[in-house]
């Protein structure tokens, strides 16, 4: 196993997670507030409106932000208790570095940062340019979204940086490029309530886009019907008007019978298809085939339940189709997303009022952070890295020489496996949690240990964090300020609400500082997120995702501003494709043919049973700020084993009982839920939780070939009764990763 | 334009505890959250229901409580119990058919969800009620639920043979005009089979 400084548990005890149940002075202490400043949540690609309450330079509370329009003062519970992470007590309040057996020990500013530079610049020239990478997270705002692309090319100039938006929406982004052109969602929220039929495909909406639930029961109020399709009967699904309890990975077998009926039926819009598409004939070959009884054998549901989806979804005047990670989680992710997608080419249903399509973005900035040039394949504004054209124009903003700028880098998952096999030896961290979030856990963190040097910028010790040799202390959301683009395409203001505390540092300052070091400095002269901002404007012009027209003051006065928005006097673009125009040079939306195929990992006899993963309301993504806040643990204090009564008592497994989880990758021991509202074949387990609890400790290293998303919803696993865990993790507290 | 009201769907409701985490940051019971939100039965369903104080016209707890400790105010919101009068008897506990008012061992008094009177009071709405994200929890006008809801809001209740009219509306189908909640004899409970599961996904994937 990989090196750590010190124990977990010791690590643990200094470092937390440690809960904090109490705002800042307490409960009973906290008085009228000094001032009321309205932003946003920090998680999830919802970006809720909400005012922080500040009183003494400390956020002590929050009040609904009632007029923002997306969710009119909504929140989800991690919205509500958003604020319990300022003034936290594992908030890291000095740079530290690693001594061996010792665990961490504090050091000034100017020795860490000098050391980070001079360890990259030992690493590439020694080892060559791109044996240091860049892994960075989509939390950020689009400032340092922006920041962290021209820091890598300009700056430390490697080909390798990733974001962990690489595990979020780079199936959906593909899929919607290739079909319609543009990344983005395509039509404004305001649009479902206004749908006839809905139709969520592997979208936990309640529990992972809570608000959105709203905008689906105001559709059902004005008779719209639902249709959802998920292995799980989440609680959106229980009052459905459908529910399709689909196998994992069967997802294009729903979507092609859908399809094969709605040909065989006449509801397609081949008026629409024949001056508007392209590519249709490929796909309706496909689709014959895909006759009812075919794609039920694929999607392992009866074949009435495609052919009642396909007659609602059919002869609708309007529609609205919502995906999220359910079925882009796969090594086919992407080709989910486009048979999905073809479903509402075929109808010609996009592009209008209560017509249309939307990808859920999942982290905070899930949209704008990859559009930025954090990812691999991108510069600003979507552009295309192997693009002259795009590398000329970004180069002239950057100033620098377009043969300087890298090309194509590793995306997240091989950029892992190049550090495991020691093809990468440096690497600078920020906003991402490897450790519990990737694929194959136990591998994962074995990379993460044989780095030569690693460098992590976080406000609190990530369990990634452990394995840094400096670990820089930086911002939350609020101590800066800056813009977000939310799930709509909707760019968004986050004010600073207060500052940083002692010691901290806003993460653009840290990076401005090493590139400084670095002998960049010149081209990191920015005194404020702003100017960031305002050089991103430029960047983005003339891109797909153009920011142009798009200036803090509008945003604050409209309320957001939708991309794209090429100039001040533009009002924004809150829906694409009215007129049908699509995104391509020629005007059309390209249908895309892809046939099933299994997943990387099916079931056998060795590892029978499907394990899918996902979240849950109270927690987000790899919990290094949500498992710190107390109400939030307490709501759901472990993971937890959904399996189905039936399956559970072939097994001999009760509710509570622990049982243990094992893959060809790893094993895990937690406990059981049984609840009938899960496939008999599937075991469910949420992933934010770190080490013996981690459910990706178990699920597979298999990424899409084309979005490079890993694959995980489905893995194959055994699952069997377990004694109680003992040992030190076990003795953890649950956040930490212990059981109870 | 009528006044404010507060409505429960309990159909919308996804079980997501914003009301419960939102309730503990009301300025009058900071950190105690006195919502209730009940799991149906989680094995068969995900079902869950939020249960605010219903704020009866003429409140049960109150006619029932011996020390005359809980008040309404005069815009018909029944408020926890009065501290200097509570003797912590529970009748009150006993008594709420909607199983609203509880028993607090360490402010030992009775407390309850009072419609967040410290913000309803000033023109502002419920915690929960502001931020649920599904609209199971709303304070609005009754015309705009009209406008905007299907079914019916009710505030009538007949449990057993005792009437109860509460301020607090419930959404109900369209049919319905009063809610009737039936006294089952325990014996007759027995007797009875199980009910049947309607979420079970393996009888669902065999068609049934």
């Amino acid at each position: 196993m990989a090196k750590l400084p010190a124990s977990i548990s010791d690590l643990v005890a200094q470092f937390g997670p440690h809960l904090k149940s109490e705002p800042a002075g307490g409960w009973t202490t906290r008085g009228e507030p000094d001032r009321i400043v309205p932003t946003h949540c920090c998680f999830c690609g919802q970006q809720c409106g909400i005012q922080l309450k500040v009183k003494d330079e400390k956020i002590v509370g929050f009040e609904p932000w009632e007029e923002f329009p997306f969710n009119k003062g909504k929140l989800c519970p991690k919205g509500v208790k958003r604020y319990m992470q300022d003034e936290h007590p594992d908030r890291l309040l000095t740079p530290l570095i690693r001594t061996e057996a010792n665990g961490f020990q504090p050091i000034d500013w100017d020795t860490a940062l000098d050391r980070t530079a001079r360890e990259i610049q030992r690493i590439q020239s020694a080892y060559g340019r791109d044996a240091f990478a860049v892994l960075t997270g989509a939390s950020l705002t689009n400032e340092k979204a922006y920041l962290m692309g021209k820091f890598a090319r300009v700056a430390v100039r490697t080909a390798n940086i990733d974001y962990n938006g690489r595990l979020c929406m780079v199936s959906a982004g593909a899929a919607s490029k290739k079909i319609l052109g543009i990344d983005r969602s395509a039509n404004p929220w305001s649009d479902i309530p206004k749908a006839k039929v809905i139709l969520v495909a592997g979208a936990n909406i309640a529990e992972c886009a809570p608000i959105t639930t709203d905008y689906l029961w105001q559709a059902r109020e004005n008779g719209a019907k639902l249709i959802v399709i998920d292995p799980r009967l989440t609680p959106i699904a229980r009052t459905a008007d459908l529910f399709i309890p689909v196998r994992s990975g069967g997802d294009i077998g729903v979507f092609y019978g859908m399809l094969h009926v709605m040909v065989q039926r006449g509801w397609i819009n081949r008026e629409f298809i024949a001056a508007h598409t392209t590519g249709w004939g490929a796909v309706e070959a496909i689709v014959e085939r895909y006759t009812p009884e075919y794609a039920a054998t694929v999607a392992s549901v009866p074949a009435s339940m495609i052919v009642r989806a396909a007659e609602m979804w059919g002869p609708a005047d309007t529609s609205f189709l919502l995906h999220a990670r359910g079925i882009e989680h796969h090594s086919k992710g992407v080709e989910n997303c486009m048979a999905a997608i073809n479903l509402v080419v075929a109808t010609g249903r996009i592009g209008r009022e209560g017509c249309g399509y939307a990808m859920i973005t999942g982290q905070g900035n899930g949209q704008g952070a990859r559009e930025q040039g954090q990812k691999c394949d991108q510069l600003p504004g979507a552009r295309d890295i192997e693009n002259p054209a795009h590398r000329e124009y970004i180069a002239g903003v950057w100033g620098v020489d377009e043969s300087t700028i890298p090309n194509t880098g590793l995306s997240a998952v091989p950029l892992l496996e190049a550090i495991h096999d020691g093809r990468i030896k440096g690497l600078l961290l920020l906003c991402f949690n490897p450790a519990v979030s990737l694929p194959d856990g136990d591998f994962v963190r074995e990379a993460l240990g044989r780095l030569e040097f690693f460098t992590v910028i976080d406000f609190f010790m990530s369990e990634t964090a452990r394995y840094a040799d400096l670990v820089l202390p930086g911002s939350l959301m609020e101590e800066d300020e800056g813009t977000t683009t939310n799930v709509e395409g909707r760019v968004i203001h986050h004010r600073q609400v207060v500052q940083p505390p002692e010691g901290a540092r806003q993460d653009w300052r840290i990076i401005c500082a090493l590139a400084q070091r670095l002998g960049a400095g010149d081209k990191f002269q920015y005194q404020s997120s702003r100017d960031i901002f305002e050089e991103l404007r430029i960047a983005s012009k003339g891109g797909v995702a153009d920011y142009a027209g798009i200036t803090w003051e509008r945003i604050d006065r409209e309320m957001g501003v939708c991309w794209p928005c090429p100039s001040l006097d533009h009002p924004g673009t809150p829906r694409l494709y009215e007129g049908w125009e699509f995104g391509h040079p020629d005007g059309k939306a390209h249908f895309q043919p892809a046939d099933w195929r299994p997943a990387a990992e099916e079931p056998d006899a060795d590892y029978p049973i499907v394990l899918t993963t996902g979240r849950v309301v109270s927690q987000y993504l790899s919990g290094t700020q949500t498992r710190r806040i107390g109400a939030l643990v307490d709501q759901y204090p472990q993971p937890q084993c959904e399996i189905h009564p039936r399956l559970a008592e072939s097994l001999g497994i009760v509710d509570g009982d622990f049982v243990r989880v094992e893959s060809r990758r790893g094993a895990i021991v937690v406990r059981a839920q049984v609840v009938r509202t899960i496939r008999p074949d599937t075991v469910f387990i949420p992933y934010h939780w770190p080490l013996d609890r981690s459910a990706n400790t178990c699920t597979i290293r298999a990424i899409d070939p084309v979005s490079k998303i890993p694959e995980f919803k489905i893995c194959a696993v055994r699952v069997s009764r377990a004694p109680a865990p003992s040992g030190d993790i076990a003795a953890l507290e649950t956040a930490a990763g212990g059981i109870r | 334009m009528s006044e404010l009201a507060f409505f429960i769907d309990y159909s919308r409701c996804i079980g997501c505890q914003a009301c419960v985490h939102a309730c503990e940051e009301c300025d009058t019971h900071r950190g105690r959250s006195l919502i209730h939100l009940e799991t149906i039965e989680r094995r068969d369903s995900v079902q869950t229901a939020p249960q605010v104080c219903m704020h009866c016209e003429d409140p049960i707890c109150a006619q029932v409580c011996p020390a005359d400790a809980i008040k309404q105010t005069a815009e018909g919101v029944v408020q926890s119990s009065l501290k200097p009068r509570c003797i912590g008897c529970s009748n009150c506990v006993l008594a709420c058919p909607f199983g609203v008012p509880k028993y607090d061992g360490d402010a030992d008094q009775m407390m309850k969800c009072d419609m967040c009177y410290d913000r309803t009071s000033t023109g502002r709405r419920p915690m929960c009620a502001t931020v649920c994200p599904s609209g199971a929890l709303a304070f609005t006008t009754i015309e705009e639920i009209m406008q905007t809801r299907q079914g019916r809001a009710v505030n009538d209740w007949q449990f057993g043979d005792q009437h109860v009219r509460t301020k607090v509306f419930v959404l109900v189908p369209t049919e319905v005009t009063r809610v009737n909640v039936a006294v089952i004899p325990l014996s007759s409970l027995r007797r009875s089979q199980p009910p049947p599961v309607p979420y079970d996904v393996a009888a669902l994937l065999e068609g049934q």
